[in-house]
C-alpha cells in the first residue's frame, strides 16, 4: 500500500467558493479546481471532489487521505443558523457568581442556544485547593429542571491545570442522561480565562448538529465516489482533527480558513518562514508562518459577538484587492471594491470603474492577457497614483509583520497578487508559487495533526510543568490523528503568575506530528 | 490634562469608553478591563446611572471608601468574584466605621480596578467619586495619593470569593499591604478590598481629582477617531515616544511582581531607533540611547499602533506593533513625598526624577 497510496485530497469550504487540490508525498499539486459553494455545502464539495478526482483519473485509488478545511461554523454563529440548545453548568460557586454564564452575549444569540444555566459548588483555586465541594445534587436537580435541551457544557474554575472535577461531572451527568448525553468540557476546549472559555465551550456544544452536516456531507461524497480514505478536519492553528475529534470540537475549525491559506502558501513557496500575503478581490491577508505554523494572536476574538479565547492565526486586513476602487480625481485607492463584478465593472474588462486592476495593467502587469484602451490623462495620473499608494500601504504592512528581518521570503498568493512588485520595499525575496489560488486547499492537505495543553507551577518545578504540559500535548496531538512516533513539541509559552505565595508560572505547549499512517492509528488516552 | 470638562453621571453607554480609557491609564498594569466593562455595563442597565461627584458635593455625612481588586491578573480572569463578596465588604465597613458609606472611590483608575467601581457603586445604591487614589496604576497599596497627603488609612476589609471576611488595622500602609498580600495568597490569590474611609474634609487635596471623567474622554477619544493613536495622546496631553514593534521580551516573576524589560524597535519614520522599557507590573522607566526619557510616577502605557487600545504587560508579545505613550502624571506625584513613595528610586532605579513634559500645570 506504500507508494500507490500516497496522496491527500484537500477541501476548503469557503462562503463563496469550494476548492479542491490532489497533493502528493512530496506536497506536489496534481490537481486542482475552484467550484461554487452551495447551500447544502454537500454539492460544492461534491463538485470539488469530483472534478479533482477527474483529473486523476486511473491514480483516483492512490488518494488515501480527505482534509477539510471550512468557515462553515463561524457561518452558522453569525447567522443563527441550526443552532443546538446548551444547557450550561459551572463549576465553582461561590466564586464567579458575579458574573452569570453567557454574560454579555448578543441577546438573540443567548435566547436561542441557552436552554438554562447554574453555577454550582465545585471547581479549584490556582494551587488546586477546592473551591466548594462538588455540588452533585445541584447539578442534577438543575438538568431535571430544565425543558428540553441538546447539549450539556461543563465549566470549572481551574479545570485547564485541575482537570479531574469536569470528567468526574461527565460521568454524572452520563449516569443521570444515560451514556449518549452529549457532554461537553470545557479544558478540552480552552486555556484559562474562565469567561471566554465557557463561552467557547458553549459556542461548541451549540455547533455540534453544524459539525455534523459538514463531516457528514464529507463521509458522503467520500463514499458516493468510493474512495478508501481517511477523512480530517483542519482546525485554528494549521493542525488537523480527526472527523470525530472534529465532530466533538466544531468551534476548534472556526479560524482554519485562513491558517490553511497561511500554511498553504508557505508549503507551496517551499519556505518554513514565511510572510504571506493573500491578495483577493476586497481585501489583502497578511500573515506570518514561524517554523511552519501560522503565528497566533494573543488578542481575544469575538465570534458572532461572542468573545472567546480560541488560538487564532494572527492576521492583518488590508482594504487593498484587486478591485478596490480608483477615484478618478484624486488618485485615492479605496475604501471602495467592485469585489467579485470586477469581471464585468473594471476598465480591464470593459466596464467603467477604474479599479487597482487597472492600475496594474497601466503600470504593464499581464493581467488575463488582456490590454487596456486608450485612457485620458487624468485617469492615467490617478491609477499611478492610487498603485504607488496602494503599494506603500503594502510594504508598510508587510514591514511590520517581517520583524526587521528583511530576507524571509514573500509569499504572493490570491487573485489580486499582481498588486505586490518584486521589489517591495522592505520585503524579502517575493514568491509567487503555482496553484496561490487554491492555497487554502492545499493548507488543509498538508496540515499536521497538533494538540495544546496548560500547567501552572511553581517556577522552581518549572522543568517538570513544561514536561507534563508537554506529555499532555503530545496526548491529544496523537488523539487528534498524529503518528506516536513523530510528534514533537512545536510551541512554548510561558507567562508569570503573581499574588502567589511562591514564584508561579503558568507554561502552554502544543505539539504537532505528521498523521499516523494507515492502518497503524493509535488511540492513546489522555492521562 | 488637555481638556477638564466634568461628567455628572456615568451610564451604561459610557462604560465603553471608561474601560478604554482605564486601560490607557493602566500603564501596562491594571489587569484586563473587559469582564469588568461587562458587568459594570449590565449593573447600570439594571440599576441606572451612578451619580458622578466631585470632593466639593460632600456633605458632613458622606463617607467615601476605596473598593479595589487585589491579586494576580492571570488569576483574576479565571477565579471570578463572587456575587456576595461587596455587599460583605461594605456591611463590614459600616460596621467597623459604625456609620453608612455614601460614597465609593476608585483606588486606581489604571484597569479593571477604575472600571469595576461604577458598577459596584450601581449595585450597592451609593455615589462615586470623580476621583482615585493613583491617577494610574501602581503595584503597591502604599503609593495612594492620601500617603503623600499624610492621611492615614483608618481599617481595611478584604473578602474573598468562599466568603472570608477579615479585618485589617496595620500600623501603616506598608504592613497594610503586607498582611493583605498574605491573605490574598491564602484565598487563591484574588480578593476584594474596602480600605481608607474619607470624609469631605479628608479627601480634599489628598485624592486625584477628575480621573473617572479624564478616562471616559481619553476612552472617546480612542473609540471615536480615525487616528486613535494621535487622539488619545492629544487628549491626555501627552506624546506617542516612538511607533514599531516589540523585538524582544524578557519577562520573570520577582517577589510577587512580574518584572522584566520590553524593547521597541522603531519602525517608518522611526527605523532606527531602539526603546527600553523597564517593567515591574506598571512600565516605569523609558531609556533611549542610555537616556532616561520618562520614569514614573509619570505614565508609560504601551498601546496598538493601529487601534490605540492599551497592551498591559501581560499581554506583550514579539512582534506586536505598537506605539509608547507617555504624559505627565498627576502634580502631587512631583512633591518631594509623591516622589519618595512613587519616584524612580522607590522602584530601586537609581536615577534622578525628571519631570516629563516639562514642569507641571
Amino acid at each position: 500500500m506504500s507508494a500507490m497510496r500516497d496522496l491527500s485530497l484537500g477541501v476548503d469550504v469557503g462562503g463563496t467558493n469550494t476548492d479542491a487540490v490532489v497533493i502528493d508525498g512530496t506536497g506536489r499539486v496534481l490537481a486542482a479546481t475552484k467550484q461554487a459553494t452551495t447551500d447544502d455545502v454537500t454539492g460544492g464539495i461534491r463538485a470539488g471532489i469530483v472534478a479533482v478526482l477527474a483529473a486523476l483519473g486511473e491514480d483516483r485509488s492512490r488518494v488515501s487521505r480527505v482534509m477539510l478545511g471550512t468557515t462553515h461554523a463561524t457561518n452558522a454563529i453569525v447567522a443563527r443558523r441550526q443552532l443546538d440548545r446548551v444547557a450550561a453548568i459551572r463549576l465553582g460557586a461561590p466564586a464567579a457568581t458575579e458574573y452569570p454564564p453567557l454574560l454579555g452575549w448578543p441577546r438573540g444569540l443567548a435566547e436561542l442556544v441557552l436552554a438554562g444555566s447554574a453555577m454550582v459548588g465545585g471547581g479549584h483555586m490556582v494551587d488546586g485547593t477546592p473551591i466548594a465541594p462538588l455540588d452533585r445534587d445541584g447539578i442534577r436537580r438543575f438538568l431535571d429542571g430544565l425543558g428540553a435541551f441538546d447539549a450539556v457544557a461543563v465549566t470549572g474554575i481551574f479545570s485547564p491545570s485541575s482537570p479531574e472535577q469536569e470528567l468526574a461531572v461527565a460521568d454524572l451527568i452520563r449516569e443521570h442522561l444515560g451514556p449518549d448525553a452529549r457532554v461537553f468540557l470545557s479544558q478540552d476546549i480552552g486555556p484559562t480565562g474562565l469567561l471566554e472559555r465557557e463561552n467557547a465551550t458553549i459556542l461548541n456544544a451549540a455547533l455540534y448538529s453544524v459539525a455534523r452536516s459538514v463531516t457528514e456531507a464529507l463521509v458522503t461524497v467520500v463514499a458516493e465516489e468510493g474512495l478508501d480514505a481517511v477523512t480530517f478536519f483542519a482546525q485554528n492553528d494549521g493542525t488537523l482533527m480527526s472527523l470525530d475529534y472534529a465532530a466533538q470540537y466544531p468551534v476548534l475549525t472556526i479560524g482554519s480558513g485562513p491558517a490553511n491559506s497561511i500554511r498553504g502558501a508557505a508549503a507551496l513557496s517551499g519556505a518554513d518562514n514565511a510572510i504571506i500575503i493573500d491578495v483577493g478581490g476586497t481585501t489583502s491577508d497578511l500573515g506570518v508562518v514561524v517554523n511552519g505554523f501560522p503565528r497566533e494572536s494573543t488578542l481575544p476574538r469575538e465570534i458572532g459577538g461572542v468573545r472567546t479565547n480560541f488560538r487564532m492565526p494572527d492576521v492583518l486586513s488590508l482594504g487593498i484587492g484587486g478591485g478596490t476602487t480608483v477615484d478618478p480625481a484624486t488618485g485615492t485607492a479605496g475604501p471602495g471594491s467592485v469585489g467579485y463584478r470586477i469581471a464585468t465593472e473594471a476598465l480591464l474588462f470593459g466596464g467603467d470603474t477604474p479599479t487597482l486592476t487597472d492600475a496594474a495593467a497601466l503600470a504593464g502587469a499581464s493581467i488575463d492577457g488582456r490590454t487596456l484602451g486608450d485612457l485620458p490623462p487624468h485617469l492615467r495620473t490617478a491609477l499611478r497614483t492610487a498603485l504607488a499608494q496602494a503599494r506603500v500601504r503594502l510594504a508598510d504592512a508587510v514591514e511590520r509583520l517581517s520583524l526587521g528581518r528583511a530576507d524571509i521570503p514573500l509569499v504572493v498568493v490570491g487573485g489580486g497578487g499582481f498588486l505586490v512588485p518584486d521589489d517591495l520595499p522592505g520585503a524579502g525575496p517575493v514568491v509567487r508559487p503555482a496553484h496561490g489560488d487554491v492555497a487554502n486547499a492545499v493548507g488543509a492537505a498538508i496540515s499536521l495533526a497538533g494538540g495544546r495543553a496548560d500547567q501552572i507551577s511553581r517556577l522552581d518545578d518549572r522543568e517538570a510543568a513544561i514536561a507534563q504540559a508537554s506529555e499532555a500535548a503530545v496526548a491529544k496531538a496523537i488523539q487528534a490523528g498524529a503518528d506516536p512516533l513523530q510528534v514533537t513539541v512545536v510551541d512554548i509559552l510561558e507567562t508569570p503568575v503573581t499574588y502567589t505565595e511562591t514564584p508561579t508560572i503558568k507554561v502552554s505547549v502544543k505539539a504537532a506530528g505528521p498523521l499516523a499512517r494507515l492502518g497503524e492509528r493509535t488511540r492513546a488516552r489522555v492521562a | 490634562m488637555a481638556h477638564t470638562d466634568r461628567l455628572s453621571a456615568v451610564s451604561a453607554p459610557d462604560v465603553a469608553a471608561l474601560a478604554a480609557g482605564t486601560a490607557i491609564f493602566g500603564t501596562g498594569g491594571g489587569g484586563a478591563v473587559y469582564t469588568s466593562q461587562v458587568l459594570a455595563e449590565e449593573a447600570l442597565l439594571a440599576h441606572g446611572p451612578v451619580p458622578l461627584v466631585t470632593v466639593d458635593d460632600l456633605g458632613p455625612d458622606d463617607l467615601v471608601i476605596l473598593m479595589s481588586g487585589i491579586g494576580a491578573p492571570t488569576v483574576g480572569i479565571e477565579m471570578l468574584s463572587s456575587r456576595h463578596q461587596i455587599d460583605l465588604l461594605v456591611r463590614e465597613a459600616e460596621a467597623v466605621a459604625g456609620r453608612p458609606i455614601t460614597t465609593l472611590m476608585a483606588a486606581e483608575i489604571g484597569g479593571s480596578n477604575g472600571v469595576a467601581p461604577v458598577g459596584w457603586a450601581a449595585r450597592l445604591g451609593l455615589k462615586l467619586l470623580d476621583a482615585d487614589a493613583m491617577g494610574r496604576a501602581f503595584p503597591n497599596a502604599a503609593m495612594v495619593s492620601m500617603n503623600v497627603a499624610g492621611v492615614p488609612c483608618d481599617f481595611s476589609v478584604l473578602s474573598d470569593v468562599v466568603g472570608n471576611v477579615s479585618v485589617i488595622k496595620t500600623v501603616d500602609l506598608h504592613w497594610l499591604e503586607r498582611h493583605a498580600r498574605a491573605l490574598t495568597v491564602a484565598s487563591g490569590s484574588i480578593c476584594l478590598g474596602v480600605h481608607y474611609p474619607l470624609t469631605a474634609d479628608t479627601a480634599r487635596g489628598a485624592v486625584v481629582e477628575g480621573t473617572v471623567s479624564a478616562a471616559v474622554r481619553v476612552g472617546h477619544a480612542l473609540l471615536s477617531s480615525s487616528d486613535p493613536v494621535a487622539a488619545v495622546a492629544a487628549e491626555l496631553g501627552g506624546s506617542i515616544l516612538l511607533t514599531g514593534k516589540v523585538v524582544d521580551l524578557d519577562r520573570r516573576t520577582e517577589g510577587g511582581f512580574a518584572r522584566g524589560s520590553v524593547t521597541v524597535a522603531g519602525t517608518g519614520t522611526d527605523a532606527g531607533r531602539l526603546q527600553r522599557l523597564e517593567l515591574q507590573n506598571e512600565n516605569l522607566v523609558v531609556l533611549e540611547d542610555g537616556e532616561v526619557l520618562v520614569s514614573v510616577p509619570d505614565n508609560v502605557t504601551i498601546i496598538d499602533a493601529e487601534t490605540g487600545h492599551a497592551i498591559t504587560t501581560e499581554m506583550l508579545r514579539y512582534g506586536q506593533r505598537v506605539s509608547v505613550l507617555a504624559w505627565a502624571c498627576d502634580p502631587i506625584w512631583r512633591t518631594p513625598r509623591g516622589l519618595e513613595l512613587a519616584g524612580p528610586r522607590a522602584f530601586g532605579y537609581d536615577l534622578p526624577y525628571i519631570p516629563f513634559g516639562g514642569p507641571t500645570r
